[in-house]
């Protein structure tokens, strides 16, 4: 489990998040929704190690995390799988190269069964055959999938998701949507995703965190979210016609 | 001031820890290595050919007195372009061919996440992708460093053979006479110094890039521009203190 204990991040004079706190548990979708500017992607980065809190705790089965130094982080680390807004393939290795990169740094596998692993993970996001391929010669949503056979390929406990659906289709956005939420059952994993996509928060939303001006403002499922009178939420999640429409027929 | 340079030291600390996989890095530093070295070798060839000859051509013309012997351009020319001409302007134009292209690449990497997907691997960013520039740069610049002199000195020899300011014969006893081996000790301390100087500070340049294209941009330049003035700055220190 990944505990979340009274976060605060401060930039500047600018305090972006202001003690939040919240539990994430293993084989569920938890998605962290609020507006532009709320704190969603700083939170995440927070739980990772990208920013480091200017006070509070993450705690990843009771083990303090930020407590930690860089070195003590690394087997911890090594469980967890991140998707990026952009995917952030490395540019100068092919597919298969990158999927391989993890395998290659933090294992003693033989060539052959790093080559396996690699195309395993392409096989379970529906690439096979896209190893020599570089990421400049890869679509939007086949970065995205690259990007998840990347954080799968060290089978991770833990993977966390920026923005999954920004810039993708709608058919690619419930594509990969599908994708994340069949890993996170089959892996038993704990999933993160900060998304503003309401298809996923209706969809694959297990557990919902919704941020509002740096703070927890509402926390549920998305069987609870239609029926919040959380004035905040609603205007956020409802904010467009067709989810009012949507909401009028429930 | 002080704050980069502490950031920039830091740095350097953190790019030379153990690395996670030995065999990983040592990729890493062949294909910088080929990078740096093979990449470069053809514009090095073409300005040390004309900076060689051009040195001898101006040297000729300063020393045009019938008290001097001829060969006597022959030995200024082949010092100063082992002492100066083939390590420091070298150096200038690699700082503008290789640094920016690594304060270019890091910068990229750095706004597109790919740093930040290093580090949450558990990789030490600064390692993997700074010490195998570092290490390329401080080997390749010196072995840049003597093909330029090689054929700086061709670029004379052409130059005395196509102009006749001074007859072949005279320019090659020039370069044999009163030869001091220190220069070629100064020659490769200063492309040592130099080979580290460039790739560190365009890294260093390079890793601390915050936003998006204009600002890799300007990240490569600054790198460029730092890493000359501190090319020259090196070329001082080194010559006053081995010369």
């Amino acid at each position: 489990m990944i505990e979340v204990k009274d976060i605060y991040k401060t930039f500047g004079e600018n305090e972006v998040l202001k003690g939040i706190s919240a539990k994430f548990e293993p084989g569920k979708n938890h998605l962290i929704i609020g507006g532009s500017g709320s704190g969603k992607t700083t939170l995440l980065k927070c739980i990772v190690g990208l920013h480091e809190p200017t006070k509070g705790q993450v705690l990843f089965n009771g083990e303090n995390f930020t407590e930690m130094s860089f070195e003590q982080r690394v087997p911890i680390r090594t469980e967890i799988g991140m998707l990026f807004q952009n995917s952030a393939l490395f540019d100068s290795m092919t597919v298969e190269e990158n999927i391989m990169f993890p395998l290659n740094l933090f294992t003693d596998k033989s060539r052959s069964e790093k080559l396996d692993r690699a195309n395993f993970c392409l096989e379970r996001v529906n690439l096979e055959g896209k190893n020599k391929l570089f990421p400049s010669e890869l679509s939007g949503g086949m970065k995205k999938r690259v990007g998840i056979a990347r954080a799968i390929s060290m089978q991770p406990k833990y993977l966390f998701v920026d923005e999954p659906n920004s810039g993708l289709d709608p058919q690619t956005s419930i594509l990969i949507d599908d994708l994340i939420n069949e890993i996170t059952e089959e892996y038993k994993m704990i999933t993160v995703i900060v998304t503003h996509d309401m298809n996923s928060v209706m969809g694959i939303g297990d557990h919902i965190l919704f941020l509002n001006q740096g703070q927890k403002w509402w926390e549920g499922s998305n069987k609870e979210i239609a029926n919040t009178d959380n004035k905040e939420l609603n205007d956020f999640v409802f904010a467009s016609k067709f989810m009012r429409a949507a909401k009028a027929k429930l | 001031m002080f704050y980069s340079l502490g950031r920039y030291i830091i740095l350097l600390r953190l790019s030379f820890k153990k690395p996670e996989k030995f065999s990983v890095y040592w990729t890493e530093v062949m294909r910088e290595m080929v990078s740096v070295g093979i990449g470069s070798l053809g514009i090095i060839a073409i300005i040390s050919v004309f900076i060689g000859a051009v040195a001898t051509i101006q040297v000729a013309f300063q020393l045009s007195n019938p008290l001097v012997p001829a060969s006597v351009a022959g030995g200024i020319s082949r010092d100063s372009t082992i002492l100066e001409f083939s390590p420091t302007i070298s150096a200038l134009v690699l700082a503008g061919r290789v640094g920016s292209s690594m304060a270019s690449q890091i910068g990229t990497m750095r706004v597109t996440e790919q740093i930040d997907a290093l580090e949450i691997m558990g990789v030490n960013a600064p390692g993997f992708l700074i010490a195998p520039k570092v290490i390329a740069g401080i080997s390749m610049i010196p072995l840049l460093t003597i093909v330029s002199v090689g054929l700086g000195l061709c670029g004379g020899y052409l130059a005395c053979v196509i102009t006749r300011d001074i007859s072949p014969s005279d320019f090659i006893t020039g370069l044999q006479a009163d030869f001091n081996p220190i220069i070629v000790t100064v020659c490769a301390v200063k492309s040592i110094v130099y080979g580290f100087l460039i790739t560190s500070i365009c890294c260093y340049n390079g890793f601390y890039t915050e936003g998006g294209a204009l600002e890799v941009g300007q990240s490569a330049t600054r790198g460029v521009v730092y890493s000359c003035v501190m090319v020259l700055f090196a070329d001082l220190i080194v010559s006053s203190m081995l010369l």
